[in-house]
């Protein structure tokens, strides 16, 4: 699937997919990726190593420090898909080094299942969803 | 968007990580805002700048960015976490300064100076009538866009430093003249007496406009404390960062059918009530935005031959400092029992951690800051009621 090339990078994985939005400042513990805001779809699920796949970030502008954070202490997702970015999270990708990549063609957003073996292409903006 | 060879360049890592980096950054956010091209800034003013607000996570960035990080055009910081001769006599804890330090080192070794003030445009630092900036501080980026007609959109820290490293920024929102209307129309019915009356405007303005421009009728006359006061706190309650005032800023532009609100005498005395949650305070705490000189000058008339029981800390830039001290204000204020507290302010110092619970401020904006971010009880009024 073609989207918009967002952050810079390679990676393939397996999909964690959120139907809400994340702020990673609060919501997420930058330790352990775990979050930890009882109140979200994710709760109790940790976000390391995944393709995290997630409509758009919110929160302070502050939340690009905390992806880099997770960056630094091994915790961050591999990748990121947004159905539509916004800037702390792409901010936040470009700095920790995490590709990125938002609007998908044919509402390629929604197609995608949570534990799919997706592939990330923020060098080219293209996401292939392996099964 | 477009990008041109020297752009691709230094994307392609040409000048170093640091500046690919920056220009990835800016590049992304073109993107998300459909702007067609980069455009050249002449200055940058950084926020993130106290170890407070970006912690270690930010200090690590930024010591790694510095490596080879190095600014293209002036660039400006936005106050600390500490007044940085004075932290220790001001009980602020060793290993918060420590990292503080580094957090300042590692700006300077980019080349941005050191300014650690909210008000750059009271220090001289004024870009001109229709000058694209990069400034990420919202009551700067306020003022500057309101009341010097430069054009800036409302950075972050980190963008505002991409700007620094590249003097590039996207073109788009506030630099552009389709975006400069107003859609709310504020009339201003109530008298405004006192600075904290142009704050509690502000508070009660921005809820309602959010992220929309304002225009002010009603208002005759204002000073450029009282602008600075407005501003902050529109930008504080709401995210706004364009304001008119009608037959007083330069540029007047309203939507055909703007949303008209009024504020009376009734919205005043409310507004002032809501933002207040203490009827006394261990701490005054004056200079949100930074305290100008005429502001200093006020206070020092006030307090002079008084002893004051409780502290009191002028916050204001340390350029400004170094010429209160000159004209003897400082000593004026001292012997009052009061400090002039520079290269930070009451929102974004640990005012929680030094043992203060109750802060009486006369900014909308820090009345409205302080409860979330230093967990502070507030008390608001004039300058005439915080310092009785």
């Amino acid at each position: 699937m073609k989207g918009r090339a967002i952050s810079k990078g390679k990676a393939e994985g397996e999909a964690l997919v959120s139907r809400e939005a994340i702020s990673f400042l609060g919501e997420v513990d930058t330790k352990t990726g775990v979050v930890v805001n009882p109140k979200h779809p994710l709760f109790n699920k940790c976000i390391a190593d995944k393709v995290l796949v997630f409509p758009r970030g919110r929160g302070s502008t502050v939340g690009s420090y905390a992806l880099y954070q997770l960056r630094k202490n091994g915790k961050a997702p591999k990748a990121i898909i947004n159905e539509e970015a916004e800037i702390i999270v792409a901010v936040g990708a470009i700095i920790s080094e995490i590709p990125m990549v938002d609007k998908l063609e044919k509402k390629g957003f929604k197609l995608i299942k949570n534990g799919s073996k997706v592939l990330v292409d923020g060098n080219k903006g293209v996401v292939e969803v392996m099964k | 968007m477009h990008l041109t060879r020297e752009e691709e360049d230094i994307l392609n890592g040409e000048h170093g990580a640091s500046a690919a980096k920056a220009m990835e950054i800016l590049a992304a956010l073109g993107k998300i805002f459909n702007a067609e091209k980069l455009i050249p800034v002449t200055s940058a003013q950084i926020s993130g700048v106290s170890y407070k607000t970006i912690g270690d996570a930010g200090l690590e960035f930024l010591e790694n960015f510095a490596k080879d990080g190095r600014v293209r055009i002036p660039s400006y910081l936005n106050p600390s976490g500490m007044d940085l001769e004075e932290w220790e006599s001001m009980g602020f804890p060793k290993e918060f300064a420590r990292k503080q330090m580094k957090i300042i080192r590692a700006y300077q070794k980019m080349g941005v100076e050191a300014t650690c003030t909210c008000t750059p445009y009271l220090i001289g630092i004024l870009p001109k009538r229709g000058e694209h900036i990069a400034w990420s501080e919202s009551s700067a980026v306020i003022f500057a866009n309101s009341a010097l007609g430069a054009r800036t959109n409302r950075e972050s820290g980190i963008s505002a430093l991409a700007s620094a490293i590249t003097g590039k920024t996207p073109y788009f929102g506030y630099h552009l003249d389709e975006n400069r209307v107003a859609e709310v129309v504020v009339n201003v019915k109530a008298k405004l007496e006192d600075l904290s009356d142009f704050g509690a405007l502000g508070i009660y303005a921005g809820a309602i406009a959010k992220q929309r421009v304002v225009a002010f009728e009603g208002i005759d006359t204002v000073t450029v404390d009282e602008v600075k006061t407005l501003g902050a706190a529109l930008a504080a309650s709401g995210a706004v960062a364009l304001f008119f005032i009608k037959g007083i800023t330069d540029e007047w532009r309203v939507v055909g059918r703007p949303e008209r609100v009024e504020f009376g005498v009734g919205e005043l005395k409310r507004t002032r009530e809501e933002l207040s949650s203490s009827k006394d305070a261990e701490l005054i705490a004056v200079g949100c935005p930074h305290c100008s000189l005429e502001e200093i000058r006020e206070i020092a008339e006030k307090v002079r031959g008084k002893k004051l029981k409780r502290k009191l800390w002028v916050c204001t830039a340390r350029k400004i400092k170094i010429k209160v001290d000159k004209l003897g204000l400082t000593k004026i204020i001292e012997d009052a029992g009061g400090r002039i507290v520079s290269d930070t302010c009451m929102v974004v110092c640990p005012l929680e951690d030094i043992g203060f619970e109750r802060t009486a401020v006369n900014s909308g904006k820090a009345a409205h800051y302080l409860p979330s971010f230093c967990k502070q009880k507030v008390l608001f009024g004039s300058l005439k009621d915080i310092l009785k």
